[in-house]
């Protein structure tokens, strides 16, 4: 066990016991715990296996930055154990090692396999021969990744919500730097969001969002992740306050467990009071390395070794002294080696500071104490903990998101903010402001910038802090791997390869190795494939350059993103009446309909025998009224209605101005200047647009209302339709009285009702609309009064059957958006003879005068066989020249009819045509009059 | 694509909010020809800078408004409801 003594300011509450499990086996730990401290006090050392190789990795940055401690919880792949919060009873799991996380077969890729497995070796070594491919993807992609995704979770078992929230300062980091500018902006009265990816303090004033990480910055708009909520969070002014990561060093072995970044071992020791390692060597670029030395020996760590790259001593190497140790300047690491973690670290001199580390002699000075080793020489030293800091480089990554440049910087050894975008604002250590006092004052700055105050000061030049090292782009090669990139295990090596295979550009490299794309977005390996890069090109850093800041900042779930699971379901004021019947209920678009009642076939039959009664709630319904209604509808459609009698009824094509049918319905005037338009039922909605569109555009005296929702309606069809009506309603039902679309108003079984006489189905029908509210009671009423008729209730499914009888088309199964009145067989709907202009005229003039390729048809198949709607039609040849639209068996007619397209010259009586169909070939008779009632006697009667 | 529009009925919201329509473009007002139906039809400007265009505030008052926006840079200069035939934006 590991845990020390209370420390000051740890964030333990050691009253306080949790229990949860990893790998199956119980762990305890603190309140304040994450996973990865309570593991890691428990003994754990190996937190997860790498990408490729499957070598051990440990616990770095401590900071949810790297990818070493990925785990599983309750099934969940991809979180970081580093900062993920300990609750009772959570299930933690390993990723990507089998067996188990100790004993890992894929560990022999890392053994023996290297060679076949350079960056591309999927393209290289497992291409030939070619056919096995589809076997080698399998076992790759078994082999590699990141955890396995649930099959499948119980519904809403886990959901995000989206969060709008729109303010005036959004500020992103809540370290010194952000609270005071988020203090600051708010002080002068702005409405103030900080978020950070950690814990933050309330600031007065200010909306505080901890654990809540910025994803990305999309034209000023910033997703922020926390927990079950999406927070869309929008300013117009952004501070920016995300730091800088400490960056690690490239040497052999550099990822083996116990190798820890110096904040992360301070992060251990401070917070979770655990100790990182009982025997460390310290290897710095920096200041802060040696001071976080100063800490471990003061906590009880054995400091082995400490090796400065810088020349000469600073304050910080002083307080080493002070402690009696020893610091040897101008080294740096070039091996760590070890097992099951680290057991021993090698250090080497570098030649004028800056400079490459040197091979050189290895000295066995195991456990000596280093003084005195030339540079040059080479010396070892037992340890169980490495503490590297190779610097601190700016988290610019939103920055640049957000327009930003950065430059490389020769004198701090990475690339610094050049220039940033209007209204966004950089605060805090990813400005240069490492010192604290100085931090706070660029964030006052910035808040007070980003809250429209005046820039009066002018920016503070950053205090200089004591000088940093530039570490060499990779140390000890000769010694092992050194990785570059952890998150996909890319050697240094694996891109001095990269450029001899000519990807010699650092966003091609990125590519090809994959470098810096793993869930560390190259906060890790970033600057440390640039260093590479430009090694071995020969070119400056600044040439190389960055490769492109993207979203997200961090690996997020999908389902974070794609937000609740929400699929709105319409269903009619009747809905519960047909799931009492027993109907199969359906998606139809948007809505859940009654695709039949057990029986189609026979529920058909009742509407040409008896009546049937179905619910036809879902057809758009639209109010058009003003003294120029008439007139707008002749614009919006290729026929007239201005001239149609009140009372009466008339069918309408919607053509767009390409002549293409983009809807259908019937249209029914009211009075003078009321009609009431129905539409097909999943085109309601594009219908009310495109009227209103044309609307907003003509400013015609028309007012639109869509009843859709409000209405309910059903047909009631069949030659007993007239006496059901009659006994509900005072109305004169007679054929006289009440002829082929009428449209009158009565009541219905007490109920105000507009009823349409119209056949969609092909017999006597009346198309019965009421307020929605009255949906069960007149259903109920008509199905009562029909019951000594033999009334049936009829489905979807049905209805389709007795439509494709009459050759009624449906918008969309019948027609595509290449389809026009003329070539659908309907060119009496067209009324070129219109004085006025109307939607899709010219198109139409023109297509009036042009033979279409193809036509719309009816067809009969002699043998039962049904073909597949979406069959090919084909020609002499063979070759496709058409489709099969709708096909059923009608049982009133005892044979297959449908629909289709075929070449113009085959649309005619009689002709016959190829349908190729899963595998065989059946030939069908083209039929152009409808099938069932072709003079249309029976709908009129 | 990630910006505020302001519906001149219900004020500012989301671009997500709303449906959007297009350039806005001239319709032929005398018969064209085959091409210039075919243009007007399929073809579009596509500026990159600022264009008049059609907004229709689909999750609010469902009013058609105009838009002008920059193409490059998302700004919205200004949002009004359209002032009829005659107008700028008329394509009748």
């Amino acid at each position: 066990m590991s845990r020390l003594p209370p420390q000051p300011g740890e964030r333990i509450d050691r009253q306080s016991v949790l229990r949860f499990t990893f790998d199956g086996k119980p762990v305890e730990a603190f309140e304040g715990d994450t996973i990865g401290s309570a593991l890691f006090a428990a003994g754990r050392r190996t937190f997860s296996r790498s990408f490729k190789y499957h070598r051990r990795r440990g616990l770095l940055c401590c900071a949810g930055q790297c990818p070493n401690c990925i785990v599983a919880v309750d099934g969940a792949p991809g979180v970081r154990a580093c900062v993920e919060p300990v609750k009772e009873g959570m299930r933690v799991e390993h990723l990507n090692a089998q067996p188990g996380l100790e004993l890992d077969v894929m560990r022999a890729t890392d053994l023996v396999g290297t060679r076949f497995t350079p960056p591309g070796f999927y393209y290289k070594t497992f291409i030939r021969p070619r056919r096995l491919w589809p076997l080698y993807e399998k076992v790759l992609r078994h082999a590699a990744g990141l955890g396995v995704l649930r099959k499948e979770q119980a519904d809403r078992e886990w959901r995000t919500e989206y969060r709008r929230r729109h303010a005036d300062v959004l500020v992103v980091g809540g370290g010194i730097a952000g609270v005071a500018a988020a203090k600051q902006a708010a002080a002068q009265g702005a409405d103030v969001v900080l978020v950070d990816e950690g814990q933050v303090e309330p600031v007065p004033g200010v909306e505080a969002l901890g654990r809540a990480t910025a994803l990305g910055y999309f034209d000023g708009m910033v997703p922020v992740w926390q927990g079950d909520t999406l927070h869309q969070i929008r300013a117009p002014a952004h501070v920016f306050a995300t730091g800088a990561i400490e960056q690690p060093l490239v040497f052999a072995g550099n990822d083996l467990p116990g190798v820890m970044l110096s904040g992360g071992a301070l992060r251990l020791l401070e917070r979770y009071a655990v100790s990182p390692g009982t025997r460390a060597v310290v290897v710095s670029t920096n200041d802060r390395g040696l001071e976080a030395a100063a800490r471990l020996h003061d906590a009880g760590v054995t400091i082995a070794a400490v090796a400065d790259l810088r020349a000469s001593a600073t304050e910080a190497t002083r307080a080493l002294q002070t402690r009696g140790i020893a610091v040897l300047q101008n080294h740096t690491i070039v091996a760590a080696e070890g097992g099951k973690q680290v057991t021993r670290a090698t250090l080497g001199g570098v030649e004028g500071g800056n400079g490459a580390a040197v091979g050189g002699n290895r000295a066995a000075g195991a456990g000596g104490n280093g003084a005195g080793a030339a540079a040059g020489a080479e010396v070892s030293f037992e340890c169980d903990l490495v503490v590297v800091s190779g610097g601190f480089a700016p988290a610019t990554s939103l920055l640049s998101q957000a327009g930003a440049r950065t430059a490389y910087d020769e004198a701090r050894g990475h690339f610094v903010l050049a220039d940033l975008p209007p209204n966004v604002f950089a605060a805090g250590e990813v400005a240069g402001h490492a010192d604290p006092d100085a931090a706070a004052r660029s964030g006052e700055r910035a808040g007070r910038q980003a809250a429209g105050g005046s820039p009066e000061d002018a920016a503070d030049q950053p205090i200089e802090q004591a000088p940093t090292a530039v570490p060499p782009p990779v140390a000890g090669q000769t010694h092992g791997k050194c990785f570059a990139c952890l998150c996909e295990d890319v050697t240094a090596k694996d891109i001095k390869l990269s450029i001899d295979e000519g990807y010699d550009s650092i966003e091609l490299s990125k590519r090809y190795t994959t470098v810096t794309m793993g869930p560390c977005q190259g906060r890790m390996c970033q600057l440390a494939s640039i260093r590479l890069m430009a090694q071995e090109t020969g070119q400056s850093l600044q040439t190389v350059g960055t490769t492109t800041a993207r979203p997200p900042y961090i690996s997020v779930p999908m389902g974070a993103l794609a937000g609740r699971p929400f699929q709105p379901a319409k269903r009619s004021a009747i809905h519960d009446r047909h799931r009492e019947l027993g109907a199969n209920i359906k998606w139809a678009g948007d809505w859940r309909r009654a695709y039949d009642y057990g029986d189609p076939q026979q529920e058909a039959l009742a509407v040409h025998e008896a009546a049937g009664l179905i619910d036809v709630s879902t057809l758009g319904k639209l109010l058009v009224r003003g003294s120029e209604a008439g007139e707008f509808l002749d614009r919006l459609y290729p026929n007239r209605f201005s001239d149609l009698k009140p009372g009466r009824i008339r069918y309408g094509v919607i053509s767009s101005d390409a002549g293409r049918i983009v809807d259908d319905g019937t249209i029914c005037r009211i009075d003078e200047d009321t009609y009431y338009v129905t539409t097909t039922s999943s085109g309601a909605g594009a219908v009310e647009e495109w009227f209103s569109w044309w609307l907003a555009d003509w400013q015609m005296d028309v007012r639109l209302t869509d009843f859709t929702q409000g209405l309910a309606a059903v047909n009631l069809a069949g030659p007993k339709a007239r006496e059901i009506l009659g006994a509900l309603t005072d109305l004169d039902c007679s054929a006289e009285a009440f002829k082929y679309l009428d449209a009158k108003h009565a009541t219905v079984a007490g109920v105000p009702c507009l009823i349409l006489r119209i056949g969609f189905v092909g017999e006597v029908g009346y198309e019965i609309h009421f307020a929605a509210a009255h949906g069960e009671h007149v259903w109920d009423a008509l199905m009562q009064a029909g019951r000594e008729h033999g009334i049936r209730p009829f489905g979807l499914e049905p209805q389709r059957i007795l439509r494709l009888q009459k050759m009624h088309i449906l918008v969309g199964q019948d027609t595509d958006s290449e389809s026009t009145p003329f070539s659908a067989a309907m060119p009496w709907i067209v009324k070129l003879d219109k004085d006025a202009d109307f939607i899709g005229r010219w198109a139409l003039e023109h297509y009036a005068q042009e033979e279409p390729a193809a036509r719309l048809v009816g067809f009969t198949l002699g043998d039962g066989y049904v073909p597949t709607e979406g069959a090919v039609i084909i020609d002499a040849l063979g070759a496709p020249a058409g489709q099969v639209t709708s096909a059923r068996f009608s049982p009133v007619l005892d044979r297959v009819i449908g629909m289709a397209w075929v070449p113009a010259p085959l649309a005619r009586d009689g002709a016959t045509v190829a349908i190729s169909d899963q595998g065989r070939t059946v030939s069908a008779h083209i039929q152009t009059r409808p099938f069932y009632d072709p003079e249309g006697e029976v709908l009129r009667s | 694509m990630s910006f505020l529009l302001t519906c001149p009925n219900c004020g500012t919201r989301e671009v997500t909010d709303f449906g959007f329509g297009g350039e806005i473009s001239a319709r032929p007002t005398a018969r064209p020809s085959l091409r210039e139906l075919g243009e007007y039809n399929y073809f579009r400007r596509n500026v990159a800078g600022v264009q008049r265009e059609w907004w229709f505030h689909r999750s609010g008052c469902r009013a058609w408004f105009i838009a002008e926006r920059d193409t490059v840079t998302n700004e919205v200069l200004l949002t009004e409801l359209p002032r009829g035939p005659g107008s700028p934006e008329s394509v009748a």
